[in-house]
């Protein structure tokens, strides 16, 4: 049976100058701590970086000779984690950060709706084609689509600013619509996204 | 052949700091310092 030095003993040789005292007591514990803060934080990376911090402080405490050996060394070493991840948790309350898992994922819930560059420039391209389509269109017809689609009028305001009964406005709508159709399919123009 | 419906369970598993880790906390500990001077304590790290 190999033979065990107690963790007191390690603590003692390493504040004493003995660096591979350290290494034992590590290697010794690493599954225990390691296996306890990710039971608490349940994320690989961040038990990395809280185990990493809790040593840093473990050694900074030895060596500035301030471990008194009153309880055990483990109970010691998981208070010190332990408090890191309430500190962990604290920070992450005034900043939450939100990480989707494999199965749901933020982003397809939210996204940009702004059009990414190519789809921009082809939008363009059709609202400036759309425009000289509607300047073909005859003046009374154009009038009546202009202030329908581009100004959000209603027929009956159209009819009062144009002077017009609503029925001749929205026959003017339809046949601006159907002339506009026309046209697109005359000369054979793609009007899609 | 009989088919398996049931789901695999979610091991637990068990969790150890990486080498690296360990490493880079022994050469921390190698290269830090404390310099005690007059009731005060100061740290220094090494490269």
């Amino acid at each position: 049976m190999e033979l065990q030095i107690e963790d007191s003993i390690l603590v003692k040789d390493y504040i004493g100058g003995d660096e591979k005292a350290l290494e034992v007591l590590i290697n010794r514990h690493n599954q225990r701590i390691s296996s306890f803060i990710y039971s608490k934080v349940l994320d690989r990376d961040v038990t990395e970086d809280i185990f990493q911090d809790t040593f840093i402080k473990v050694i900074k405490t030895l060596k500035k000779g301030r471990y008194s050996e009153e309880g055990k060394f483990l109970p010691w070493v998981m208070r010190i984690a332990h408090n890191l991840i309430i500190d962990h948790f604290r920070k992450n309350k005034r900043m939450p950060k939100f990480e989707g898992s494999d199965d749901f994922n933020i982003f397809s819930v939210i996204h940009d709706d702004k059009l990414n560059a190519e789809k921009q420039l082809i939008k363009d391209q059709i609202d400036s084609d759309l425009s000289s389509l509607i300047d073909e269109l005859p003046d009374d017809q154009k009038e009546v689509l202009v202030m329908r689609i581009y100004k959000d009028m209603s027929f009956k305001e159209i009819s009062e600013n144009t002077g017009v009964s609503i029925n001749t406005a929205l026959g003017r709508m339809r046949y601006a619509l159907i002339n506009l159709r026309k046209i697109v399919e005359r000369n054979n123009i793609v009007l899609t996204n | 052949m009989e088919e398996i419906y049931s789901e695999e369970q979610q091991i637990c598993k068990i969790t150890k700091a990486r080498p690296e880790t360990v490493k880079f906390l022994l050469g921390f500990s190698k290269s830090m310092h404390v310099i005690d001077y007059n009731n005060m304590q100061f740290e220094t790290t090494l490269n």
